[in-house]
This record gives C-alpha cells, sequence and structure tokens, in this order.
C-alpha cells in the first residue's frame, strides 16, 4: 500500500462513519456500527491502523497522524450518538416534556438592613470614605463625656442606656467611633462607620433595643457646613434619586454645633402631604452637623485648627419604609420566609 | 411643647396663619412635630350670603336663598328673628354636622327636610350651636369680606390651632409661650409685646421686700437655708381671694395649650407656666405652721403625701420648702396635699423660685416624679424672670381671684449677667462656608436678645440674654446665626477634598468576604438580638456579661457564642412549620474580663437543618444536610475568612465535631446543634468561627490622642500565583483497600502522598463500604490517584510500579491491604 492508497482509504472511512453511525437507531446497532468502524477485532480502523508497519518508512508520520484524526472524530461522533440514544432509551422513546420545572438550588440573602448599609457604604466609598468600627460595649466616656454630653443633663435621657458595669455602657450610638477614630488617626479623616447599638427601649412595633447605625465622620483643615450640606444631598439623591430635594433643619446633638436634620422630600406624595410623611412632605433621614470643638479637644486635636462635620442614621427604618414592613421585629425575627423574600 | 396659635399671637401680633408659622418655627428655631385644629368640627361650615328672604306667614319662620359659593342658590328655611338680606352667616350644607351639645351629645346632622311645605337645604347656624358662646337669640351674623363658601375657619378667630414643638435639652427658653414668641418676633420682624390681659394688670403695691438668706413681709417669713440648691425664692402674700372658676380668656388659653381648667388660682399659675415659662405654685397660707417657709434638703425619715395624692418617703438627696414644721412641697416638682389650695382658701403664698437644675434632676429622680415643673427646672429657667413673674403672678392672681397683694418677699441674689463670648466673623465664615457682615451678624443676634459690641476688629463681644442659658462657646453664636439666617440660605457646593488616613478597619473586609461566601451557599444573613437567658450555663453570671439594667429578666445577659443566637432562632423557625433553615450571622460575642469591659469578639456563625436542595421531580426527596456539608462550609469559610493561612480541620470531641485551625490557631469549631425541636425535624449543624477582636482599651487619655507619624496601613495579602496548565497526559488509577477500623482515612492518605512522589497530582477518596465481602473489622476505602509528569507521558510500567510499591508500604505501616475480588 503507499500513502496515497492509505489516505483514500482513510477519507473514505471519515466520509462514509457519520452516516453509518447517524443511522445506527438503537443501541443494539450502534455496537455493531462501532465495532465495525473502530472494534479490535474487525474494525477498519484497528485494521488500516495494522496496515501503517507495510508503509515506507518516512511515510509512517504522517499517515499514522492522519489515522489519529480520523480515529478521534468518529469516536466523538459515535458517543454523541450513544448519549441521545440513551437518553431516548430512558425517555421510553418519547421527547421531554420541557415545560416541566428546572432544577432549582437554594439561593442565599443579605439582611435587608445589610442592604441599606451596603448602599450608604458604596455611595460614601466613592467619595473616599473608610469603614472604621468600634467595641459595642463602650467606656461610659467614649459614648457620653468625650461627645460633650453634659454630666447628669436631660440631654442623656434621650439615650436610655444599658449598663453592664460601673462607667461601661453599651453603647448608645456609633458616635463613640469618632472619637476612638480621632485619637488613632491624624486628619484628614473620612470615615464610615456602621454598627449596632443599644437602648433601653422595650421590643415593639416600632422600637428595638439594639438596631444598626451608620456614622460618618469628615475632619481636616477648611471643613465647613457648605462641605456638610453638599454632601450629604449628594448622597440623598444618589440614594432616593437624582431629583431628590433635601431640607436642613435646626436640631441639637450634644456633640454637633451648629447641628441640623437632613429631611428628604417624601417619596410617596412628592411632598404635597400624606400619611407616610405625617402630612408634612418631608421625611427624616438623619442627624448631623459640624464636630463640636469639645469633641476635638476631647480627642487631642486643635479645634482651631481643624474643623468637621458628622451624620449618623438608622438603615432599619430605611429598610421598613422602602419594603413596605409594618414592624422593626421582623427583622429580627428570623423567619426564614421573610428572609427568602430577598433571596431573589 | 404645646403652642396654641393665638396665645402666641397675643405675644406677637405677626399677622400670619398657623401653617406659615409651623413652617417658621421648624426652618429656624425647633421642629413642629404636630398641628392640630381646635375645632375640627367646624371645618364643614362656610360662609353663607343670605340673597333672598321673607317670611313664612303665621309662622317665626323665614324662607331664604342663600349664596354658599357653589353657583346655585340654596333654599333655606330659618328660624332666626334677625335674618337680612346682604348680610353673612355661618352656613351648615345638608350633609354636616353640627358640634355636639348637651341637648343633642351626637350632634344633629343638617339634612334637606321639608318645613311647612318649604325645602330647606341646610341651615344658618346661631353662636351656640356651633359651641361658640352662649348667644341663641339669633343666627351669627359674621363681619368678613370672605366671599360665600370660604371656610369658616378662616373668618372666625375659633381657628386656633395647636402646634407641638419639639423642644430639645438645650433650649429650655422655647418651654413657653413667650419664648417661642421671641423667636417668631425675630424672624418676622414683629415687635414682641405683652398680652392686654398682663398689660392691663394694675401692679403690685410696693416692691419686694428683700434679703439675702431671710426675709418677711405680710406676716409670713421667708428663709433659704440651701443658697446652692436654691439661688432665688420669691413669695407673694394674697388674701381675700375666691376661689371659683376662670374667665374665659383664661381657660381658653390653658386649654389650648393642652391643659384642663381646674380653678382660677390654678389655671393662673398654669397660664405663668405656659405663658412665661416660670413654674410658679401657689398654696393655702391658712395651712403654714409658724407663718415660716424654709427651702432645705428633706431629714431622713421626713414623708410628704404630693398632690397627686402619693405618700412620699423623703430622703437628704431632696430639696424641700418647709414651714415651721415639716415639709410642705417638693420643691420644683410638686406641691404639698395639705397646703393645696381648696375652695375655701382665701389667702394663698405664690411661690417664684430659681431652683438648680441639678437639685431638681435629683429629687425628681429620687421620687420618680416628672412634672412641668420640674422638667423645667431641670433644663433651666431664666433666672432674671423670677422677680418679674412675682410681680405679675401676684397681680394675676389677685385680678382672677378677685383679691389683693398684701407683701411680696424675694430672697437671694439678683442674677449675675452671662459671661460675654467673643464671635469673630472670619471663624463663622470658616465653619458655616459663607462670610457674613459683622452687620448681619450683629441684626441676627440682637433680634434675638443678644447684645453685640463691636471690638473695633472683625469681631463682636456678644452678651446672651439671661434665658439662653445654652450659649457659651463661640460655636453657639455661630449656630445661632446659621439657624436665624436659614440652613437652607446656606452654600452647599460639593468641593474635592484630601485622601483620608484611615485605612478599611480588616473585621468589615472579612465580614464582607465572609457574608458574600456564605450567600453564595445559598444561606441567608440574620440580624437577631444578642442577648440570652444564660439557661444553658451552670453559672451564667461567672460566663457570661450581665446587663445591670435588663429589658427583661428572661433575657438578662449578653450572649457569648453566636451559635445560641441562631439555634434559637432556628427554633423559632421549626415553631412555624420551617425546618429548611440555613442562617448565618457575623456578629459581636461579650467575654467577661472582671470589671474591664468584656473582651469583644467578631464572629461567624452558621447554622444548617433540613434539605440540601429544594425538592425536584428527579429528586423528590432531597438529601438533607450532614456532617460532610458543614465540614465543607467550615473549610470554605475558614478559607476565605484566613486567606493568608493554611486551614486544617481536626477530629474533636462531641458535641464538636471539629475544630478549625488558621495556622497554629484554633479558630472555631463544627458542631451538631442540639434543639428543641419535633420529631420531624432534620438534626442541625453549626459552626461557629472567630474573625479577630474588637479591642476596646482606650486608645489614649481624654484630651489627648495616640498619632503615630506615618500611620500602618496593612498589607495586602500576597497575590495568588497562577499554576501552568498541564501539556502531558494524566494517568490513573484506582486503589480499593480493606483498612482496619482503627486506621483513619487521614493516616492513609498521608502515607499514599508521602510514598508517591511528586508527580502525584489528585488523590481523591472516593467509596467507603462495609458488609460482604469485607472481613470484620475492616472497612473497604477506595481512592483514585491521578499522576503526571511534567514534560513526558509516563509508561504503564512506571506506573504499575508505583502502585506496587504502595501496597507495599501500607501493608508494611498500617496493615492495610489490597481489596481484592
Amino acid at each position: 500500500m503507499t500513502l496515497t492508497e492509505f489516505i483514500a482509504a482513510l477519507d473514505a472511512l471519515g466520509a462514509d462513519g457519520p452516516a453509518r453511525i447517524a443511522a445506527a437507531t438503537d443501541l443494539d446497532s450502534w455496537t455493531e456500527v462501532r465495532n465495525a468502524l473502530i472494534g479490535r477485532q474487525s474494525g477498519r480502523l484497528t485494521e488500516l491502523m495494522g496496515a501503517l508497519g507495510a508503509l515506507p518508512k518516512e511515510d509512517r508520520r504522517e499517515a499514522g497522524q492522519r489515522a489519529n484524526t480520523v480515529k478521534v472524530a468518529l469516536e466523538a461522533a459515535l458517543e454523541a450518538r450513544r448519549a441521545e440514544l440513551a437518553a431516548a432509551e430512558a425517555a421510553g422513546g418519547r421527547a421531554l416534556d420541557l415545560t416541566m420545572p428546572a432544577r432549582d438550588r437554594w439561593y442565599g440573602a443579605v439582611h435587608p438592613v445589610s442592604r441599606v448599609i451596603d448602599e450608604v457604604v458604596e455611595i460614601f466609598r466613592e467619595l473616599g470614605f473608610a469603614i472604621a468600627l468600634g467595641p459595642e460595649a463602650e467606656h461610659a466616656w467614649y459614648n457620653f463625656g468625650a461627645l460633650n454630653f453634659p454630666p447628669d443633663h436631660p440631654a442623656m435621657d434621650l439615650h436610655d442606656t444599658l449598663y453592664v458595669g460601673d462607667e461601661q455602657v453599651l453603647r448608645t450610638h456609633t458616635s463613640p467611633v469618632q472619637v476612638r477614630t480621632l485619637q488613632q488617626y491624624p486628619p484628614p479623616i473620612r470615615i464610615l462607620a456602621p454598627g449596632n447599638v443599644y437602648r433601653s427601649d422595650p421590643f415593639d412595633p416600632s422600637h428595638a433595643p439594639m438596631f444598626a447605625q451608620i456614622e460618618g465622620l469628615v475632619v481636616d483643615e477648611g471643613v465647613s457646613f457648605a462641605d456638610l450640606k453638599a454632601t450629604l444631598s449628594h448622597f440623598a439623591r444618589r440614594f432616593f434619586g437624582a431629583s431628590t430635594r433635601t431640607r436642613f433643619r435646626p436640631s441639637y446633638f450634644p456633640f454637633t454645633e451648629p447641628s441640623a436634620e437632613m429631611d428628604v422630600q417624601c417619596g410617596v406624595c412628592a411632598g404635597s402631604g400624606c400619611s407616610v410623611c405625617k402630612h408634612s412632605g418631608w421625611v427624616e433621614i438623619l442627624g448631623s452637623g459640624m464636630v463640636h470643638p469639645a469633641v476635638l479637644e476631647a480627642a487631642g486635636l486643635d479645634s482651631e485648627r481643624y474643623t468637621g462635620w458628622a451624620f449618623g442614621m438608622g438603615p432599619a427604618r430605611t429598610a421598613i419604609s422602602r419594603h413596605g414592613i409594618p414592624d422593626i421585629r421582623i427583622l429580627y425575627d428570623s423567619d426564614v420566609r421573610f428572609l427568602d423574600q430577598f433571596a431573589r | 411643647m404645646k403652642i396654641s396659635h393665638e396665645w402666641l399671637a397675643r405675644f406677637v401680633p405677626h399677622g400670619r396663619d398657623a401653617a406659615a408659622i409651623r413652617d417658621l418655627i421648624t426652618a429656624h428655631v425647633a421642629t413642629v412635630e404636630g398641628f392640630e385644629h381646635l375645632r375640627a368640627d367646624l371645618a364643614p361650615f362656610v360662609v353663607g350670603r343670605v340673597v333672598e328672604s321673607e317670611r313664612i306667614p303665621e309662622t317665626k319662620l323665614s324662607f331664604n336663598k342663600v349664596d354658599d359659593g357653589s353657583g346655585t342658590l340654596l333654599e333655606v328655611v330659618c328660624g332666626a328673628p334677625n335674618v337680612t338680606v346682604g348680610a353673612k352667616y355661618p352656613f351648615a350644607r345638608s350633609g354636616t354636622r353640627v358640634p355636639p351639645s348637651a341637648k343633642n351629645p351626637t350632634g344633629l346632622l343638617i339634612e334637606r327636610r321639608k318645613i311647612r311645605g318649604f325645602t330647606s337645604n341646610g341651615m344658618l347656624c346661631s353662636a351656640q350651636e356651633l359651641n361658640l358662646g352662649d348667644d341663641a337669640d339669633g343666627i351669627l351674623t359674621l363681619e368678613t369680606d370672605a366671599p360665600p363658601g370660604t371656610p369658616l375657619l378662616a373668618v372666625l378667630p375659633a381657628g386656633d390651632v395647636r402646634l407641638e414643638v419639639d423642644v430639645l435639652p438645650n433650649r429650655p427658653d422655647l418651654l413657653s409661650h413667650r419664648g417661642v414668641a421671641r423667636e417668631v418676633a425675630a424672624l418676622t420682624g414683629t415687635p414682641l409685646g405683652v398680652p392686654t390681659e398682663l398689660a392691663t394688670l394694675a401692679a403690685p403695691g410696693s416692691p419686694p421686700v428683700r434679703g439675702d438668706t431671710a426675709a418677711s413681709a405680710g406676716g409670713i417669713s421667708v428663709r433659704i437655708e440651701d443658697r446652692a440648691d436654691c439661688p432665688q425664692y420669691g413669695a407673694a402674700v394674697l388674701s381675700g381671694l375666691t376661689v371659683g372658676p376662670s374667665p374665659d380668656w383664661l381657660r381658653t388659653a390653658v386649654e389650648a395649650s393642652g391643659g384642663r381648667s381646674i380653678n382660677n388660682l390654678v389655671d393662673a399659675t398654669n397660664y405663668l407656666l405656659h405663658g412665661l415659662g416660670q413654674p410658679v405654685h401657689a398654696f393655702d397660707a391658712a395651712t403654714l405652721a409658724g407663718d415660716a417657709i424654709a427651702v432645705r434638703r428633706a431629714r431622713a425619715g421626713e414623708t410628704l403625701v404630693t398632690l397627686d395624692g402619693q405618700s412620699r418617703a423623703l430622703d437628704p438627696r431632696m430639696l424641700v420648702i418647709a414651714d415651721a414644721e415639716r415639709a410642705t412641697a417638693l420643691a420644683g416638682v410638686m406641691g404639698g396635699r395639705a397646703s393645696e389650695v381648696t375652695s375655701t382658701t382665701t389667702r394663698v403664698v405664690l411661690e417664684v423660685a430659681e431652683f438648680t437644675p441639678r437639685v431638681v434632676r435629683a429629687t425628681r429622680r429620687a421620687v420618680g416624679l416628672s412634672t412641668d415643673a420640674s422638667y423645667r427646672f431641670e433644663r433651666g429657667i431664666d433666672p432674671a424672670a423670677v422677680a418679674e413673674v412675682l410681680a405679675t403672678g401676684a397681680a394675676l392672681l389677685a385680678h382672677v381671684g378677685g383679691g389683693r397683694v398684701e407683701a411680696l418677699v424675694l430672697v437671694g441674689d439678683a442674677p449675675a449677667p452671662r459671661p460675654a463670648v467673643t464671635l469673630r466673623a472670619a471663624r463663622a465664615a470658616l465653619v458655616l462656608g459663607e462670610a457674613i457682615p459683622l452687620a448681619e451678624l450683629t441684626g441676627l443676634l440682637t433680634a434675638v436678645g443678644f447684645a453685640c459690641a463691636p471690638t473695633g476688629g472683625d469681631a463682636l463681644v456678644v452678651t446672651p440674654p439671661s434665658w439662653r442659658l445654652d450659649v457659651v462657646r463661640e460655636v453657639d453664636l455661630i449656630e445661632e446665626v446659621a439657624r436665624l439666617r436659614g440652613y437652607d440660605r446656606l452654600p452647599d457646593t460639593l468641593q474635592g477634598a484630601r485622601p483620608g488616613t484611615v485605612p478599611d478597619h480588616p473585621l468589615f473586609t472579612a465580614y464582607r468576604r465572609v457574608r458574600d461566601a456564605l450567600v453564595a451557599e445559598g444561606l441567608h444573613e440574620v440580624r437577631p438580638l444578642p442577648f440570652t437567658s444564660g439557661a444553658a450555663m451552670p453559672s451564667p453570671d461567672d460566663a457570661l456579661v450581665r446587663v445591670r439594667n435588663p429589658l427583661g429578666e428572661d433575657e438578662p445577659y449578653l450572649r457569648r457564642e453566636v451559635l445560641g443566637t441562631l439555634a434559637r432562632r432556628a427554633e423559632y423557625n421549626l415553631n412555624r412549620m420551617q425546618g429548611d433553615v440555613r442562617l448565618f450571622e457575623v456578629g459581636t460575642v461579650f467575654l467577661p474580663q472582671g470589671a474591664a469591659l468584656p473582651r469583644e469578639e467578631q464572629r461567624v456563625g452558621v447554622l444548617v437543618m433540613g434539605r440540601r436542595r429544594p425538592a425536584h421531580f428527579t429528586e423528590p426527596q432531597p438529601p438533607a444536610w450532614d456532617e460532610w456539608d458543614a465540614k465543607a462550609l467550615a473549610e470554605r469559610l475558614a478559607r476565605v475568612a484566613f486567606p493568608d493561612a493554611a486551614i486544617s480541620l481536626v477530629a474533636a470531641d462531641a458535641p464538636v465535631l471539629w475544630s478549625v485551625r488558621a495556622g497554629e490557631a484554633t479558630v472555631g469549631t463544627v458542631r451538631r446543634v442540639a434543639l428543641d425541636a419535633p420529631v420531624w425535624a432534620k438534626p442541625a449543624f453549626g459552626l461557629e468561627l472567630t474573625l479577630g477582636e474588637m479591642p476596646s482599651a482606650r486608645v489614649a487619655p481624654a484630651g489627648a490622642h495616640a498619632h503615630a507619624s506615618a500611620p500602618a496601613r496593612p498589607r495586602a495579602a500576597a497575590p495568588m500565583r497562577y499554576v501552568p496548565l498541564p501539556t502531558t497526559p494524566a494517568a490513573e488509577f484506582d486503589l480499593a483497600l480493606l483498612v482496619p477500623e482503627a486506621v483513619t482515612s487521614a493516616q492513609v492518605e498521608v502515607l499514599l502522598r508521602a510514598t508517591s512522589g511528586p508527580q502525584l497530582e489528585a488523590c481523591t477518596l472516593f467509596d467507603e463500604f462495609r458488609g460482604e465481602g469485607i472481613p470484620a473489622g475492616m472497612r473497604s476505602l477506595a481512592w483514585r490517584l491521578t499522576f503526571r509528569h511534567p514534560e513526558r507521558t509516563l509508561r504503564d510500567k512506571e506506573i504499575d510500579g508505583r502502585r506496587s510499591q504502595l501496597l507495599k508500604t501500607l501493608e508494611a505501616q498500617l496493615g492495610v491491604r489490597p481489596r481484592t475480588a
């Protein structure tokens, strides 16, 4: 046999093979075809491979490669047909009912409060904020004293405090992280501090003894109330939508001055007044203010040189209103049917 | 603070409607949280104009055509004698309900009906029918230019509105109508006035008799024993009084600010409280033993029955008012029952005093009794108003009680002027982001009572008014300027900023990695409460951190592990017939450290229970979560949490299955979780890893910082290195082995790996079998071994050689033999 004759025989097999494979109508006839093509005993390809030795030595390499290519192609075609025939056999010869449901799996979910925190973090990250954390059981000094709460003053009555020891509290807000951060790192400071805080509030539809809060703090030279308004309004537009209107109104926190609450125009009634906004047209979103010089001084900073602003917001409030959750306790119950609603 | 819009307007005739005042106060002063029309029942009534009128013969009735603004003239029958064509009257369209009265407690519903053959489509109303007065002789003529159809409340002064102002602790000066009026005066440019009822009072005959610590007049002696807690004590002695109902203006004022009218004298004291912001107390002078008043600390063992009828045990923390024998009132908190003004009282002592916030707060807390008076004293009253309110109050009580002022006594010092504060225009510009000229600063501050003196430079020396106890620093003045000018008028341009020095907290980034991995595994994040009952602990007070004032005694402790919390949440789900539970939490645990703050750790806890997958028609009963799922979750989680460490799971003693190691450190455990579970529930598995400690030590002492010269940023973990993909074929074979029960899978695998040489690519346990064909005390384990040479194809001979070498070693070292058919 010459190389030319060998190649001609291979090509014939390569051309003929697929048609014969497709002609197999069940697994038995498929086995016959397979044996005829590549069977060890009498397969045509096996015969040809056996004839390789008879070729001139310098042709064997090319012939061998060509034979191998044909072998791989035939094997693939055989396997594909076998799978089709096996599936058809398993289905009793009938086609699949493609209306049947997919094989599902469990999907996980991020808690709705964490989702709000994520979104807030995302927006402030774009503005160069980093994430700071602090302990939940705190020295009273970090929770109150360093934040300019006058000792034994009615301002403390706004924070129903849980105590774990003498001068040791479960932090009533995330603001202690402000002071810890200012003591640890030099300005410029741009941080966001999410975390859990505690109040001695009985569990009811709108109050929880522990809830999440997000604190923000900026301290540097030349930081002004204009920066506070600009950044928080920008946040509101990013968070609630580009056309969101904000307003700032006077408030009081011992650790900021001037202090301001930020409202956004009610998204339900667009400011005309409804039950969601208690007919005011505005919904309170966060408390904010310029960092009180006494706080900078408590952290060992020069309050003439540095100024700053801070804010705090409650992501659970936002989660409740955006998802229409009627009772805050649902967020804590951990009912899988509730959690699963956030999985898809 | 409840503010009556009408009462407010008597202090400052601003000429604006209540909604405008609400918006002004909210924008510049304090948030107005409530807005209530006191005569909301009159809202449906409108102004009606009589266009035609004729008498109905042989009756007192008239038949009228009324314009109610609807465009159609309505036929209305009326019984009043004073119907005049062209005049305007309150009109009730049919469907309107007239306010309830003694005669008709539900209120008459006006309906279209026939009277004497004439149709009537509504009612023209008298003052009495609208609860606007006693006049029932005819319908109420409205002197107004408002067109027919205008809501009645828009034209009648009866439309008073109660504004609920949320006064925060720094602004006690807003806890009165006069206080709010000062702000409204400044904001509207209207001068502050004196209400007619005060302006027309006859001044008391003579000024008060004064003394440093004691004085007497009118038969009463006053002595302050505790000057530190009571800087000023004023008393007015009034006689010839008659206790009776209040005049209308007084009753209306008291009710409009949310109070209840009691009698003329008590109402007058409430007028002084809510009108002028000074708590006062009137008591029956006849009950005073020894005609003496002393301000002193309570004595141990003393008791007092207060006005609310409670008998209260007193102690020296409390300040009291006493007569010659006993305590008669809790200073600044509540009067005593024995000295109460009664219907037979004729001689009264009116107390107008200053008690310090500290002592009133202590007294209030000791007795657990908060009152309108204690609320104001705790926050601080205007000390300069004491003398003024003493004179005004005496005159007011004398006027409404029909008696006379016998004497005024005022003991103590006149208050010192408030310390001046310097305000630099440049500092205000820096803080607010906008330069405000000195003249404007002066104008804004002067309008609310601050005295501004120029320094010649770029600053003002500002003396706060006596009622602004909160203004002590420059920044307090800057806030004043900002709010009076209006926060919304300050600039809000977003500017660039220097990058911060603070790195992301590593526990936050670990939380995010761990959370994303677990959500991808199909688990639900939870955020439950971290309180616990301690029931599972033998001595919870040693093992757990106890909240000193817990919300409930059922869960007074803070948890020391997350898994316990998840177990309770799993039980909550089982109680609701939910058996497929896959929960995780990244949260804090609290480990007691004696008197120090607890050690806080950030942990991740995972609990899985129930089916591994949802049911499908190809798999009606999916397998349940088991140990091997839990082990896989733990391995995955530990790798994500500790990317730089070698992770291993080491078998441990029950109920722990494995302890999880990251490098040399034990970072957590995998466990079966015992639940209070119904029989149908599947087993629960849990794992808990410690992500790190959250330090709570002080960073630096108060007033100091601990800034490093160059703050260290954590080094990024070494990046994963790419392993080149193989270019040569692999060779693999299976080893089915008979393994004595005493030998572990890990022992065999360690040996397999050690003996196989560097060309071993994978070594996978794929079968375990006990039973037929396997000798007792043995099990069959089968591994698939994959070999690959990086440069060439391995020869069959080489593979066979390795196989027999492996079997020889296994047999020699572990007594493990091949399983032959």
